[in-house]
């Protein structure tokens, strides 16, 4: 028996993370600025670390109800409503994961499988992909265009659907681009959506990273509350990326059905890491608003850098990433980083990354200080002179 | 706040074009404002954060608790005065509860501020007690961690 041969072709041909060699890389050299890493640098608030630090003094060590400590769904669906008012009922509409991620597995999990096609826009988060075939069913990509700022437009959502279309994922704020949805936008892809038998799962995660007026929800359309998954959590938002806490927030047979495989995956998410995520709920916005205003400032830099670079980049009002075009320099986009890190030390990721689309793009994450920030644009200039 | 002012708190390096770009307004308006606030005595100076543990130099600090009598018509104002134009007097705060002011005193020895209050503030017509509290380890000061600087703890992983 070979054991290569027991793996599921369907894992088996899910191809390895393409910029694994550029970890392997950085581990060999030092002083390497990194702006590839897709978290915050900064580490969690205090008095979020601390109230997890005193649930454990405390004896709080055991399981949770699986969807989650009710107190935190309450504090969860509190939040939903005071920031994008949406009202979901803490007792059926909302189930604590490990990570969006999770919930993006979930909700897959339970909605799509063989025969099934899901619509995912990209350049986007590779977990799309990855879990919609473990799945078995299909995903279909959607080529975002940088012309569009890399929004998803009515038009290409039309000449995306087929009658087997069941789920569409919508991703903004946007990994790897930066881009944002506002309502008007939103609402072109509503009026296509509305009368279809087709589920969105919304993947918010960086809502609260949004840098000019304030994040809108596809679920704020009325028609599209019930159809809609939407995932968020505590990781960008609260840099709680080490935690591994999120939520997702949907129709109670959504929910529930999530809920049955995440009891039998998971049990429960991390219960301190949910005792302090109740504190981040409810004392955590001062936290927010300062590094989100940090953020802002070192996204400005690093745009205003690129451009005077001569790397196009439109302005990327969400999340922390800038997707700056790097075809004036005649290299792919994998050569441009691989050869960027050789040469200067200094990490981007290859737009393709993301999703084939992604060629002639690289992606920096500003969630680094000014500092580095401004070394890197000094080492990014020397490379393309 | 103005962002201008918090950023300037925080580092006071930041050439007007790098403000500019990080507030998105224009190198005109920051070198007009950053003037402004001057001219009003909202910025009243810029000074390097030093942590003189790390360096060869003695340093001691010292917070000096002292109960005084007001005067009539001057209230605490004219003894805060006396004492805060002394150059060794760092900091010097009117506080509510037990005692009225609290100077903060820098000097090379515990012995130099020990001699300083005992010689310059004790004596004073208004003063009626004093208390010294030497600082023994600085651990943060104006928001900042003296600590070494923290190590970017990301591991190199893709999302």
């Amino acid at each position: 028996m070979k054991i290569e041969d027991m793996i599921l072709p369907k894992i088996r041909n899910i191809p390895p993370s393409g910029i694994r060699k550029y970890f392997d890389l950085i581990n060999e050299m030092d002083d390497v600025i990194s702006l590839g890493v897709g978290e915050p640098d900064y580490t969690t608030p205090w008095n979020v670390c601390e109230a997890g630090i005193y649930s454990l003094e405390k004896g709080h060590t055991h399981y949770s109800s699986n969807a989650g400590i009710l107190r935190l769904r309450e504090e969860i669906s509190y939040h939903m409503k005071n920031n994008y008012n949406l009202r979901y009922d803490p007792k059926s509409q909302i189930l604590v994961t490990v990570g969006g991620s999770e919930g993006i597995d979930l909700a897959l999990r339970s909605l799509v499988g063989p025969g099934d096609e899901v619509i995912i826009p990209e350049p986007s988060f590779v977990a799309y992909q990855g879990c919609t075939k473990i799945t078995g069913a299909t995903p279909v990509s959607i080529r975002l265009r940088a012309e569009d700022e890399f929004k998803l437009t009515p038009e290409l959502l039309e000449n995306a659907l087929s009658p087997r279309t069941k789920i569409l994922i919508i991703p903004y704020p946007n990994n790897p681009t930066g881009a944002i949805m506002t309502k008007d936008e939103l609402s072109g892809l509503v009026q296509i959506l509305k009368d279809k038998d087709i589920l969105v799962i919304s993947d918010e995660i960086y809502a609260e990273l949004t840098y000019e007026g304030k994040h809108v929800s596809i679920a704020t359309f009325e028609e599209m509350k019930d159809k809609t998954i939407v995932i968020n959590g505590f990781s960008k938002a609260y840099a709680m990326t080490g935690w591994r806490l999120g939520y997702a927030c949907g129709h109670p047979a959504i929910i529930q059905a999530m809920v049955k495989i995440h009891q039998y995956a998971i049990m429960c998410a991390p219960t301190t890491a949910q005792y302090a995520a109740i504190e981040a709920l409810r004392n955590g916005a001062a936290s927010v608003d300062e590094m989100v205003r940090e953020y802002n400032r070192r996204r400005r830099v690093l745009v205003n850098g690129f451009r005077k670079l001569g790397l196009n980049c439109f302005e990327p009002l969400g999340a922390f990433y800038i997707f700056p075009c790097i075809q004036s320099t005649g290299l792919s986009s994998d050569d441009f980083c691989e050869q960027l890190l050789i040469s200067q030390k200094v990490l981007m990721v290859p737009g393709t990354a993301f999703g084939e689309c992604g060629e002639g793009f690289v992606r920096a994450c500003y969630a680094s200080s000014m500092e580095q920030i401004t070394e890197a644009l000094k080492r990014i200039g020397r490379f393309i002179q | 706040m103005d962002e201008i002012l918090s950023i300037l708190e925080k580092n006071c390096r930041y050439t007007e074009e790098q403000l500019a770009v990080m507030t998105g307004k224009s190198p005109q308006e920051v070198n007009e404002s950053i003037r402004n606030y001057e001219k009003e005595n909202v910025i009243v100076g810029y000074t390097a954060l030093v942590n003189w543990e790390k360096t060869e130099i003695e340093n001691v600090t010292a917070f000096i608790e002292i109960k005084v009598t007001p005067q009539r018509g001057e209230g605490f104002d004219k003894v805060a005065e006396r004492i805060y134009k002394f150059p060794q007097v760092k900091a010097c705060y009117l506080m509510s509860g037990s005692f009225d002011l609290c100077v903060i005193i820098e000097g090379k020895s515990m012995k130099e501020v020990a001699l300083f209050v005992a010689e310059k503030l004790a004596p004073l017509e208004s003063v009626q007690s004093t208390a010294t509290h030497f600082v023994l380890k600085k651990y943060k000061d104006k928001g900042t961690i003296f600590d070494d600087k923290l190590e970017d703890g990301r591991e190199a992983i893709f999302i």
